[in-house]
Formats: C-alpha cells, sequence, structure tokens
C-alpha cells in the first residue's frame, strides 16, 4: 500500500511517516497540494493520500476537488488530517470526495482505526 | 517500573477484593499507569506513596478502584461484531418481536460509553420506524458511568474509530468536546453494577455485548458470570463476547454459532428458537 503524506509541517510529516510506516505502508511526501497533485501527475499512484486542510500554495480541500474531478484517481482513498473541527467543513471535505476525517491532535491507533474502518489496513491480533 | 511489590500486591489484592479484576504477576505495568494520573493528581511524587494513602482514605481507594477496572474503548471497536448486528441479530430481532416493536440491549462494563453510542447509532439508522430501542449500560466505575450519562467526549477520543459522516450527523461540538445528540443519548441509561457480584433487578435482554472484560477474572467468576448473564437474556438472543473470548466451560447454557468473523453466542433452550440466525 502506497500512502501519500501532504502537509506543511515537517513534523507532522514525519509522525505520519512514522505511524504509516510502521503499519507497513510505503510513504511518500509532499508539502502542499500542488506538489502532491505534480506528484501523482508525475506517476505516482497511491493507494491513500492524508491531507492537511491548511497549506501554502494549494490548500487540502482544493486538492480533494482537483483528485474527485479526476476520471483516473477515482480509487484514490482521500483522508483530511487537520486541526480544522468545525462540524461545517467535515461536511464540506465529505461532500467535496473526502472519505474520512481525522481531527488533530490525533493517537497513532486513530490513524489506524481509520485505515482499517477504510480497508486499507488489517491489524494483526496480539 | 517503580510500583514496588509490596505496592503492587495491595493493588491487586484490592482490586480482586472489589471488582474480582485480576492483577497477576507482570501486570505491574498497567497497575502504575492507571494509578500514576491519581498520584499527581493527589499531589503525590509516585504510586507507592500514592497506595501508602489508599490504605488510609476510602475515598481515594473507590477512585482507584475506578482506575484499576477502565477498560481501553474506541466507537465500533473492532467493526465485524457491529456488522454481525446490523446483518444478522437485528434482522432476527426485527422480524422476533414484530409484535412488542421493542429491542433491548445491554452493554455490559461499559467503560465511557462507546459501545453503548455505537448500538444506540446503528439502532438509530436500522430500526424500522414507530420501533423503540433501551441500552442499558452499565459498569463497576461510577466515574466512568458519570462520562457515559454526559454523552461528551474530547477530540483524540471522537478520533477513536467513529466515520466522520457519523461525528456530524449525531454530534455537537461544545467547546473543545463533542456532544452525542439527545436522540441517541435518551435511548441509554446507565447503572451501577459489579459483574462479579450477584446482579440486581434487571429486565430480559435481546442483545448482551459482554466484550473484553472476562478475560479479567478468574475461571470460576467468569462461569458464574456467564451463567447469571443467561437468567437475563430471551431465548432467542444474542451474547457477544471479546473476540478472544469463549464461553466454551458453561456449555450447558450457551451454543455458538458463527457469523463471518464472529462468534454469536446462544441461549441453550429445550424448545426451537423462532428463527434461526440466517433464516
Amino acid at each position: 500500500m502506497k500512502a501519500l503524506i501532504i502537509d506543511d509541517s515537517r513534523a507532522m510529516r514525519s509522525i505520519l511517516r512514522r505511524i504509516l510506516g510502521d503499519a507497513g505502508f510505503e510513504t511518500h511526501e509532499a508539502e502542499d497540494g500542488q506538489v502532491a497533485l505534480d506528484l501523482m501527475n508525475g506517476g505516482l499512484e497511491p493507494d491513500v493520500c492524508l491531507i492537511d486542510w491548511n497549506m501554502p500554495v494549494m490548500d487540502g480541500y482544493t486538492f480533494v476537488t482537483q483528485v474527485r474531478h479526476n476520471q483516473d484517481w477515482r480509487d484514490v482513498t482521500l483522508m483530511m488530517v487537520t486541526t480544522e473541527s468545525d462540524s461545517n467543513r467535515i461536511v464540506r471535505a465529505l461532500a467535496a470526495g473526502a472519505h474520512e476525517y481525522v481531527i488533530k491532535p490525533f493517537t497513532p491507533d486513530a490513524i489506524l482505526d481509520k485505515l482499517q474502518l477504510l480497508g486499507l489496513f488489517t491489524e494483526v491480533p496480539a | 517500573m517503580t510500583i514496588s511489590a509490596s505496592a503492587f500486591d495491595y493493588v491487586s489484592a484490592l482490586a480482586l477484593r472489589e471488582t474480582s479484576v485480576v492483577y497477576g504477576p507482570g501486570k505491574e505495568y498497567l497497575a502504575e499507569a492507571r494509578l500514576l494520573p491519581l498520584a499527581r493528581a493527589a499531589g503525590m511524587a509516585d504510586v507507592d506513596a500514592y497506595v501508602a494513602r489508599l490504605q488510609i482514605d476510602p475515598a481515594e481507594q473507590r477512585k482507584a478502584i475506578d482506575a484499576l477496572t477502565i477498560n481501553e474503548t474506541s466507537w465500533f471497536r473492532d467493526n465485524a461484531p457491529y456488522q454481525t448486528f446490523t446483518d444478522v441479530m437485528l434482522p432476527s430481532l426485527i422480524e422476533n418481536r414484530r409484535h412488542t416493536q421493542k429491542i433491548r440491549i445491554w452493554s455490559a462494563a461499559c467503560s465511557s460509553g462507546q459501545e453503548a453510542y455505537s448500538l444506540a447509532m446503528l439502532l438509530d439508522e436500522h430500526l424500522p420506524l414507530g420501533w423503540t430501542a433501551e441500552i442499558l449500560a452499565t459498569d463497576v466505575s461510577t466515574a466512568m458511568l458519570e462520562r457515559v450519562e454526559s454523552g461528551r467526549y474530547g477530540q483524540v477520543e471522537m478520533n477513536r474509530g467513529l466515520p466522520a459522516g457519523l461525528l456530524v450527523r449525531h454530534f455537537t461540538r461544545v467547546g473543545t468536546e463533542w456532544e452525542i445528540a439527545p436522540k441517541l443519548r435518551n435511548m441509554v441509561s446507565t447503572r451501577h453494577l459489579n459483574l462479579a457480584a450477584p446482579f440486581p433487578d434487571l429486565p430480559q435482554f435481546d442483545v448482551v455485548f459482554l466484550r473484553n472484560v472476562l478475560i479479567y477474572f478468574e475461571m470460576d467468576v467468569k462461569t458464574d458470570i456467564l451463567t447469571r448473564v443467561r437468567r437475563h437474556i430471551a431465548d432467542d438472543g444474542f451474547l457477544l463476547l471479546g473476540s478472544s473470548e469463549s464461553s466454551l466451560d458453561v456449555e450447558r447454557h450457551w451454543t455458538r454459532e458463527t457469523a463471518g468473523r464472529v462468534q454469536l453466542h446462544r441461549p441453550v433452550v429445550n424448545h426451537p428458537r423462532p428463527v434461526a440466525v440466517g433464516a
């Protein structure tokens, strides 16, 4: 499974990289939506994108709408990971085509729970 | 690890005496993790000092018992049991309860209530119009029951397994927390209940969720609990245990049926059930 982490915070990318890497994902990173689109136009085919909302150049919401307008990327799972916690924002992101929404701060389990919910991760029983 | 052997012995005996929960050798880290926040709140330097205080302070002892019996919980924990609830249990009960149009569920050892409210969300979505559902959430921890009654959860808790669509449908943001909708809140009532002690006056339930709690009990207590639960479950009802738990040792009361990845425990009855699973 390939995951594309899209966040302008290097620290946040590092945290998500570690969580996803430990769960067996191949991780790629972009510091804003435009860089992520460039990577995907360049041939990167992520199974899931973890997307911050507020980023310079192109924000996460715009990235979601752009991805959803391209049929080639219809199978890509989109999950917002953001501090934006207003219900209207969540509704807006889901309506634009995001599959899930995680509000920062989160625990590693929260990310894995959501990926499990989306059928992208199966927890190995202890 | 900083908890001393004598402090752990005391905590272990306290948990066993008050709740029948076993803190055996190797669980020192767990006892310490659960008591450390209370120790800090009480201004104690470490858990050992806190345990010394426990021995002379009944109020603090109550808090410690609460902390020692808290289970990790998340929304729709493990997913598959909830899928089975909507795909197998509910259709069967909707057929069998068509005259009373009422379903009663027991969320035993409910912790902070995510299980009870997860079930409430499913009932809200899948129960036919005009039906009523009652969910009884019980726990040995009064602090946990207060949390269930408040229906409020912090952000970190909300992220644990709750689909975003259900969050916006059923919760309202209140300050830094999220509050469950009154419609779902009213479905759930709470009651203090120690599974290891004789049950108070309880009604008959159609579904009992008793998940991930039997593992904390000794075998004889576990057998006793499963025997007593049988008296409070309808003949065509369903019992769900945790995935690592089994009713193997009380076969005269329970049979097992497999539904996908989930083991359902059905009461043993002397006459055929009205409708079998999957019929």
